[in-house]
């Protein structure tokens, strides 16, 4: 039999230390749903994933059954449904949008991403028709995720889009007001953005996926904080060697859940993302790791080397355990869910320059920030775009995802509910960004993206 | 099939014999059994096989559960495998 010992310690890191399978995202590909009219697309897309994923939230109950580790969320991913709408009107957009919240509510899974467009170089009729259409299809819906990907680092910055999308997120946030913005926490900006992310809001499925493709992402802050307390004062090879040991564990089970959900669905494995995701529970918070690692509270001076060394042991640890790595692949540091970020925003301990500079080194990026509901939109803007210049010069993956909340001043609580938690309004510097996003244009791709 | 069945939590009289019992009735085998303390706590696990039970895994494990609640332990019933991947290479 198996060493009691690691028995003993699965079992507390399932019942005292919160491991868990984050999610197991559904990708389906609705590229061969597009017909001549809109009416006949939304009908094809909403029986493709209908009929896709039909068996999806059981088989991920069955497997939480069998292996004892609990599957938080299941998910769907779908092809960015600007490419469905190019021959329709932002009306279509909307109406793709709610097709897209009743299938997920017919198969019963929490939320269904890809209410995309890829915009890093240019606009096509179907990307505009699908960014017109965010305010109001995040206010109809409840289940869909919109993301928008407006640079990479061949292509440069889009600052078209950086502006427009400025004012689709305030419009958002006026739109769900009555719900403390809660439209603009199911939106993404991306920058890099990837093909195979099984994390919401950002999931998509790129057009390089297959057919259909079952991507599982891991959780565990919990875990890796536990096993930090056993290493108290020890050099920090000591403690990037206990992450990389816990990180591999996480991921193995992770692979055998993905390996399981993919041999029962029948749809190939895809990758398996090692983010670090945290949830508002106590005990479940990367904020805290970062603490355990000698900070007094997170967002203090060695805040950003120590999340960098978190991040990147997580990595060599989860690389081994898998055979396919892949979506973010990082730590998260969402504010409004994760208990020790919202601690440390009431705290005065950290401030979104710091977050910024966090996301130098991790994924993803100033995600779930309330702001106050006056932020202009060239401000919203401006922020995007250096997160953008970040992800671009850096070659990584880095996002925005603030919410302004209408009638709230700085240090007011917001409550989003659930997994997307609670968060104080952040101050947001007040000194105009304007005349730079007015200029619009393109900001070049940068010279180390010219490789062949 | 293989799985793990353990037993946390504090000592007490019949805990073997109400798990064992429990999992004869269902046709579970119990392949291997040992038994230490933990952290203080006392900890059983057994190797048991599931391939001829009765009565549905998730069964067994809502019965074995219902056990653990009566007499105030922490009982699991997992697959094997669960403790491969996450412990050998």
């Amino acid at each position: 039999m198996i060493d009691p010992k690691s028995i003993f310690e699965t079992i507390q890191m399932i019942e005292k230390e919160k491991l868990d399978i984050r999610t197991i995202t559904m990708g389906i590909s609705l590229l061969d749903c597009i017909s001549s009219t809109q009416e006949e697309t939304r009908t094809k897309v909403y029986n493709k994933i209908v009929d896709s994923a039909k068996d999806l939230v059981e088989t991920a109950r069955q497997i939480e059954i069998a292996y004892g580790v609990p599957i938080i969320n299941t998910r769907i991913s779908v092809t960015p449904v600007a490419m469905l709408v190019q021959n329709g009107t932002v009306a279509d957009a909307v109406e793709m949008a709610k097709t897209l919240d009743r299938a997920a509510v017919a198969v019963g899974v929490n939320f269904i991403g890809g209410f995309s467009a890829l915009v890093q170089k240019g606009f096509t009729r179907g990307d505009r028709n699908l960014i017109a259409a965010i305010p109001e299809a995040l206010d109809v819906t409840e289940r869909v995720c919109s993301s928008v990907n407006v640079g990479d680092t061949r292509s440069g910055i889009n600052m078209d889009a950086v502006k427009w999308m400025g004012e689709i997120i305030q419009e958002t946030a006026k739109r769900t007001a009555d719900r403390d913005g809660i439209g603009c926490a199911k939106l993404v900006v991306f920058a890099n953005a990837v093909e195979d992310n099984p994390f919401m809001a950002g999931a998509f499925h790129g057009v390089g996926e297959a057919e259909r493709v079952i991507h599982v992402g891991i959780s565990g802050p919990g875990v890796i904080k536990c096993a930090l307390e056993k290493v108290k004062g020890e050099p920090m090879d000591e403690v990037a060697q206990t992450i990389k040991k816990m990180a591999f564990k996480i991921t193995r089970a992770g692979q055998l859940v993905a390996n399981e959900a993919a041999r029962r669905l029948d749809v190939p494995f895809g990758i398996i993302d090692l983010s670090l995701a945290p949830t508002p529970a106590v005990g479940d918070s990367v904020a805290r790791i970062l603490e355990e690692i000698g900070l007094e509270m997170v967002g203090t001076h060695g805040t950003t080397m120590a999340l960098a060394m978190l991040n990147d042991a997580v990595k060599k640890g989860g690389i081994m355990a898998s055979s396919h790595v892949g979506g973010l692949s990082g730590a998260f540091i969402p504010v409004s869910e994760d208990e020790g970020m919202i601690a440390a925003v009431r705290a005065g301990a950290i401030n979104i320059e710091k977050l910024e500079a966090m996301t130098c080194v991790c994924s993803v990026g100033l995600d779930m920030i309330a702001v106050p509901g006056d932020t202009p939109a060239t401000t919203l803007a401006a922020m995007i775009a250096d997160e953008a210049a970040i992800g671009v010069i850096n070659h990584k993956t880095t996002a925005v995802r603030v919410i302004p909340v209408f009638g709230r001043q700085v240090g007011d609580e917001v409550h989003f509910g659930g997994l997307l938690g609670s968060a104080p309004v952040m101050k947001v510097n007040k000194f105009s960004s304007a005349d730079l996003i007015n200029r619009g244009g393109r900001m070049p791709a940068p010279v180390h993206s010219f490789k062949n | 099939m293989k799985a793990i069945v353990t037993v946390i939590g504090e000592d007490q009289v019949g805990i073997i014999a109400e798990v064992t019992t429990t999992l004869a009735k269902q046709q579970v085998n119990v392949l291997d059994i040992s038994q230490t303390i933990m952290q203080q706590f006392f900890t059983m696990m057994m190797l048991v096989d599931v391939s001829n039970a009765v009565i549905s895994f998730e069964n067994v494990q809502k019965e074995l559960k219902a056990i653990g609640e009566k007499m105030n332990v922490s009982i699991q019933i997992q697959h094997e495998e669960i403790y491969h991947a996450m412990h050998r290479l």
